[in-house]
């Protein structure tokens, strides 16, 4: 079965995107990034030495040739500041993708919808690919799927949170109506909460603060790849449909088989 | 409601006493809420004495918030004196108004030599200081600094006299993201006795600037408590906590850093006759956490080594390290007073592999100058 997730005409044979803050070290972070099997990584722009002035620099330890970068806004206020960030990225020569974060409150993260649908316009329009991480709101996802947008990225729960799918209802409406890849980006906090979003039919999760804080990274990575792995499969396998009572027979027509013809 | 009013209908005292006779049920309690839901009665109860036997219970409550929040990274700052000129007399203060100390203030040349030094060194986010002198160092000179340390340091902060609104906001378009203002002191009473002449001895102009900072678009703000003026502390740590949880509300776009820095010996000659120790200041620290999840706590240089690697994993956030506290200390060093004396003289990379070897990621560059520059969207 050719089950790979395809993203603005990219094939990923890996359905798990990792994020790369809150590590110990580069070493335990490239560490991570292996053990996961991931094939895109997010990086937030305000943590590169864009203006290459030979500061320490996150991205020394992430292999370009192996992973598709994905630079994030993340810090942005609104729209006109990652935009700007964006496109500063890009004239530095790092990737066109961009995960569109703009998230005006610090605290949680939350993402302002209607910055973020207008930097996407804005983005698209200079021809980026534009990955946002947004609310899990289905009205939303379908203006940032009309807006040109490769994904939606809708969050799980606050991000960093990991309290795992809070959205659950909202994402089954966005898996639904979508005609872009779905990715659950925020509040994973644990493999099964991947492996859950998987089932659902959601293309593909994306995990930073569960490994990295992991005491054990890379091995939290393995898990993680380990569940979206599973929960892929048991999607593409057709799960059981989930019935509240046993269903045994039929207790009421049963009798119905076992009259004489 | 500004903050001013907030804290004159806080009762302050109340909550102070409230900590001293905080039984173990009451620490639970405290202990028990989920974070982000804690109030000021279990902020006292966390500083109480009650909780200082429970202290290893609070570090780890404390420890697992903030590897939640901030992950295994420490986030690392520079602090550049621009000048000891004051014309303010705070009596614990090594640059006081009429302190026989030998004064200089740093031309835009030499604040750039200071950034070159600190830009070698890692730094990306710079805390520049002053005295309170409003011609030597008003806004029009910081200003001036600022501009000229833009292309160095994507993250650049002032701790300086407090401004009104639209002089932050020329501030903020000069290029400054961050304010840090300590009160010093919350008690309107014991300010009035440590501040006794100059423009500082406004308390309320002061204890509002940082919502007329946030108002002008400033990006950060810093706000902290001087450990060892007014007694008892923990007065001050209830309504630190006070404006804290305040400036969340009004100032929600802002990030929100706070310091209880302890007094240091310094030119002034002061001393507190009961200083916080080591043990209280830990509880301090991780009883901030627990009320402020999402809050920055800052530990600079004016502690010991091995007491500041200590707090680390406890829930502090930001650090400086190889400071000087005197104008031009980086690159001439000696010829001025500093405004204390520090305690921990590692230099950066030091302090960075110390941190490594706690398991934490010092972080030099955490802000990007774009979003800096006025908006651009076309």
């Amino acid at each position: 079965m050719n089950d790979k997730l395809e993203i603005a005409g990219r094939a990923f044979a890996s359905r798990l995107i990792v994020g790369t803050g809150k590590f110990a070290s580069g070493e335990a972070m490239r560490a991570a990034l292996d053990a996961s099997g991931t094939e895109m990584v997010t990086v937030a722009l305000r943590r590169v030495d864009l203006d290459a002035s030979g500061g320490p620099d996150i991205l020394e330890f992430i292999d370009r040739d192996r992973y598709l970068l994905l630079p994030n806004t993340s810090g942005a206020i609104d729209a006109a500041e990652a935009v700007r960030l964006a496109r500063l990225a890009r004239a530095m020569g790092l990737p066109d993708w961009v995960k569109l974060e703009v998230t005006p409150d610090p605290r949680y993260l939350l993402p302002d919808p209607i910055e973020t649908l207008k930097a996407a316009e804005q983005l698209v329009a200079d021809g980026f690919t534009v990955l946002p991480y947004c609310s899990a709101d289905p009205v939303l996802c379908k203006r940032l799927e009309e807006a040109g947008c490769a994904t939606v990225m809708p969050l799980g729960s606050w991000i960093g949170s990991n309290q795992g799918l809070r959205t659950r209802d909202a994402i089954r409406i966005i898996v639904e109506q979508a005609a872009i890849p779905v990715v659950v980006d925020a509040g994973l906090g644990a493999p099964s909460h991947a492996a859950a979003a998987m089932e659902m039919g959601v293309d593909a999760v994306l995990v930073n603060t569960a490994i990295a804080v992991a005491r054990d990274p890379a091995e939290m990575a393995r898990a993680f790849r380990d569940a979206v792995d599973a929960g892929r499969r048991a999607f593409a396998a057709g799960l059981a449909p989930e019935r509240r009572d046993a269903e045994a027979s039929s207790p009421l027509t049963g009798f119905l088989d076992r009259l004489d013809p | 409601m500004s903050f001013g009013d907030l804290l004159a209908s806080t009762p302050v005292r109340e909550l102070g006493s409230f900590a001293m006779g905080a039984t173990d049920l009451d620490v639970s309690r405290a202990l028990a809420k989920p974070a982000g839901s804690r109030d000021l009665y279990d902020f006292a109860s966390l500083i109480s004495p009650a909780a200082a036997a429970r202290l290893e219970e609070l570090a780890r409550a404390s420890h697992a918030l903030t590897l939640r929040r901030f992950g295994r990274t420490v986030h690392m700052y520079a602090p550049m004196y621009l000048s000891n000129e004051c014309l303010t007399t705070c009596t614990y203060c090594g640059f006081a108004k009429g302190l026989p100390i030998a004064r200089k203030t740093l031309s835009i040349e030499q604040a750039a030599r200071e950034g070159e030094f600190l830009h070698a060194r890692g730094y990306r986010h710079v805390l520049l200081l002053t005295g309170e002198h409003q011609k030597l160092t008003g806004v029009d000179f910081l200003c001036e600094h600022v501009a000229a340390l833009c292309a160095l340091f994507p993250q650049i902060s002032l701790e300086v006299q407090v401004w009104n609104e639209d002089e932050y906001r020329r501030l903020a378009t000069a290029g400054a993201d961050g304010v840090v203002i300590y009160q010093e002191t919350y008690d309107p009473d014991s300010y009035a006795r440590f501040h006794l002449g100059g423009k500082k001895r406004d308390y309320e102009f002061r204890l509002e600037g940082p919502e007329r900072a946030a108002r002008a678009g400033i990006r950060r703000l810093g706000i902290g408590a001087l450990l060892g003026l007014h007694e008892p502390w923990r007065e001050d740590a209830v309504a630190l906590a006070a404006h804290a949880l305040h400036l969340l509300k009004v100032a929600w776009r802002q990030e929100l850093a706070v310091s209880v820095p302890r007094i240091r010996p310094s030119a002034s000659g002061y001393s507190p006759a009961h200083p916080v120790t080591d043990a209280e200041l830990a509880q301090l620290i991780c009883a901030l956490r627990l009320v402020l999840p999402d809050a920055g706590l800052v530990m600079s240089t004016r502690e010991a080594a091995g007491f500041r690697d200590g707090l680390v994993p406890l829930g502090v956030t930001h650090t400086s390290a190889g400071s000087h506290t005197d104008p031009g200390g980086y690159t001439e060093p000696g010829e001025a007073e500093g405004q204390f004396e520090v305690d921990d003289t590692r230099a950066p990379e030091e302090v960075a592999n110390a941190l490594r070897a706690l398991g934490y990621e010092p972080v030099w560059k955490d802000w990007d100058a774009a979003m800096r520059a006025e908006p651009a969207l076309s």
